[in-house]
């Protein structure tokens, strides 16, 4: 039982505890609030083991760790001097800030975090690295499967924001409501990428990738908990992740390959989280701003439905139509061609794709196979060909390679 | 690479359309935008109501609706990215409004913001 209770606890304790820590020491010294936290949790650890559970581990886990936190305060020299001297009220030498661990400013600082991580001075992979590991409390070796790089280039890219955190004195605090707008940007990519880096990632951990996907929805929340962020754009972001992670279980197979959407057993997507999305996009309709995510999630509501009928096509197309007019991106083009395919038939939709100018892409000569299939046989092996050359994954390949077999 | 407007000319603005031709017309326009944007050549644009459409003239003469003496009025425009005049054309001839009789599209070539024009 501790053995799962342990991971468990750090999982939801360990953030709690570094942004608060963070948020009392300020952006400077984000390290140390870390190192509190990791402590913490080594001497729960330790004792537990020996002395078995305490009664209620997280008050536990509380006490220690602000007792940690006094002693860096008592003991530290930058401490003394900086810190200490801002909370003094002037009457005792002795006097220490209060380490205030009540769910609202654990609330607080989680979110006050999350807008400092995703300043706009951070590069963005960057702000995901961060986040992961100070809101998500992931070790660094998880963040280096997710990403699929060595520990070290993490440490890197962590270390050299942290310090660009501190050269430019990024406040933890909420933005002044006039420009949450503008400051939840770079949060709401963030997250998405969040998402998107456990829901597209190339990594073979299952259950990291799903974690990822499921903390990108936790913040969301958390956004949305927060009444100055509850926001259309917020709320059409978590309906585009309820969506996708809808098909978490269908999507893996027996021998954890990945089935592609038109394989798919419906009965195993998600029926909660579908609905859960259809709330959120509910939500999202009101007021005149439309996000790229209100159309992205209105796309992925679409997918919901399993059965092609014109309607949906016609609606996929449209909204591709105003995400791309919105922003351009190669996946949009691709994907409005095969919505054009399936509302106008292949032959438009091929004369279309010709003059997409991809041709480095392996989506795209997949996509030129697709519509010649029944067409052109010959053309479509010869596109699934080049596709197969062009592919940079093994998963990629293999679902080529199984498209080329069919033909 | 230049931008050009495609400006949508309508006969007669004052015609007045049912929702049903509004809807299937703002989702022929869809179609024609994204055909243009899935090339990532789309820059902008918008429509141009009529109701509410005012003129100001010589002295400050204020005449309500734009279809006073002139029949003929801009429904809207949209800015693209071309290599060519000829490709900015072929963009024009997919526009919707032509299936309106009498309907026209005008492309012009925006004025580079480097002082060459």
């Amino acid at each position: 039982m501790q053995n799962e209770l342990i991971p468990h606890l750090f999982r939801t304790e360990f953030r709690k505890i570094t942004a608060v820590l963070c948020k009392l020491f300020g952006i400077e010294n984000v390290s140390i609030a870390e190192d509190i936290a990791g402590e913490t949790f080594l001497a729960a650890l330790e004792t537990w083991t020996y002395k078995g559970l305490p009664e209620n581990p997280t008050a536990w886990l509380y006490t220690v760790a602000k007792n940690k936190a006094k002693n860096v305060l008592a003991r530290n020299d930058l401490f003394q001097n900086k810190i200490t001297p801002l909370v003094q009220s002037g009457t005792s030498d002795n006097y220490l800030p209060e380490i205030d661990l009540s769910p609202q400013n654990i609330a607080d600082s989680q979110l006050q975090m999350l807008f400092a991580i995703c300043h706009p001075v951070i590069p963005t992979e960057a702000q995901i690295g961060l986040a992961l590991r100070i809101l998500c409390g992931f070790g660094i070796e998880e963040i280096a499967t997710a990403f699929l790089c060595n520990k070290e280039t993490i440490n890197k890219r962590l270390y050299r924001a942290k310090e660009k955190l501190r050269t430019e004195n990024v406040a933890i605090e909420f933005p002044p409501e006039a420009e949450i707008t503008k400051r939840l940007q770079p949060v709401l990519t963030t997250l998405y990428l969040l998402f998107n880096e456990g829901y597209y990632s190339e990594s073979n951990n299952e259950l990291l990738r799903n974690d990822l996907c499921l903390e990108a929805m936790r913040l969301a929340q958390m956004l949305l908990d927060y009444p100055p962020t509850n926001l259309p754009a917020v709320n059409a972001l978590l309906a585009l992740m309820c969506f996708h992670a809808s098909r978490f279980e269908a999507r893996k197979g027996d021998n954890g390959q990945m089935i592609l959407y038109h394989d798919q057993d419906e009965n195993l997507w998600n029926r909660e989280l579908i609905a859960r999305g259809a709330m959120h996009l509910n939500r999202a309709s009101v007021g005149e701003h439309f996000s790229r995510y209100h159309l992205e999630a209105g796309i992925a509501y679409w997918h919901t439905i399993k059965t092609d009928t014109a309607e949906k096509w016609e609606n996929i197309l449209h909204l591709y139509n105003h995400l791309l007019a919105l922003e351009y991106s190669p996946v949009a083009a691709l994907n409005r061609t095969y919505a054009l395919a399936k509302v106008q038939g292949n032959e438009i939709a091929i004369a279309e794709a010709e003059q997409l100018k991809l041709s480095n892409s392996p989506y795209y000569f997949t996509l030129l196979g697709e519509l010649y299939k029944g067409i052109d046989n010959q053309k479509a092996l010869e596109n699934l060909h080049m596709a197969l050359k062009l592919a940079k994954t093994q998963a990629d390949r293999r679902v080529i390679q199984v498209r080329i077999d069919m033909l | 690479m230049n931008e050009y407007a495609l400006i949508m000319r309508h006969e007669d603005g004052s015609k007045i359309a049912s929702p049903e031709q509004m809807q299937a017309w703002m989702k022929q326009t869809m179609d024609w935008i994204g055909g243009i944007a899935v090339k990532n050549k789309f820059v902008g644009g918008t429509g141009l109501p009529f109701d509410g459409a005012s003129v100001v003239g010589r002295g400050g003469l204020v005449t309500n609706g734009p279809f006073g003496d002139i029949k003929e009025t801009i429904g809207g425009f949209i800015t693209v990215r071309a290599e060519s005049l000829e490709e900015a054309i072929e963009f024009a001839k997919g526009c919707p409004v032509l299936q309106g009789e009498g309907n026209t599209v005008e492309v012009r070539r925006i004025a580079k913001n480097d002082g060459t024009h």
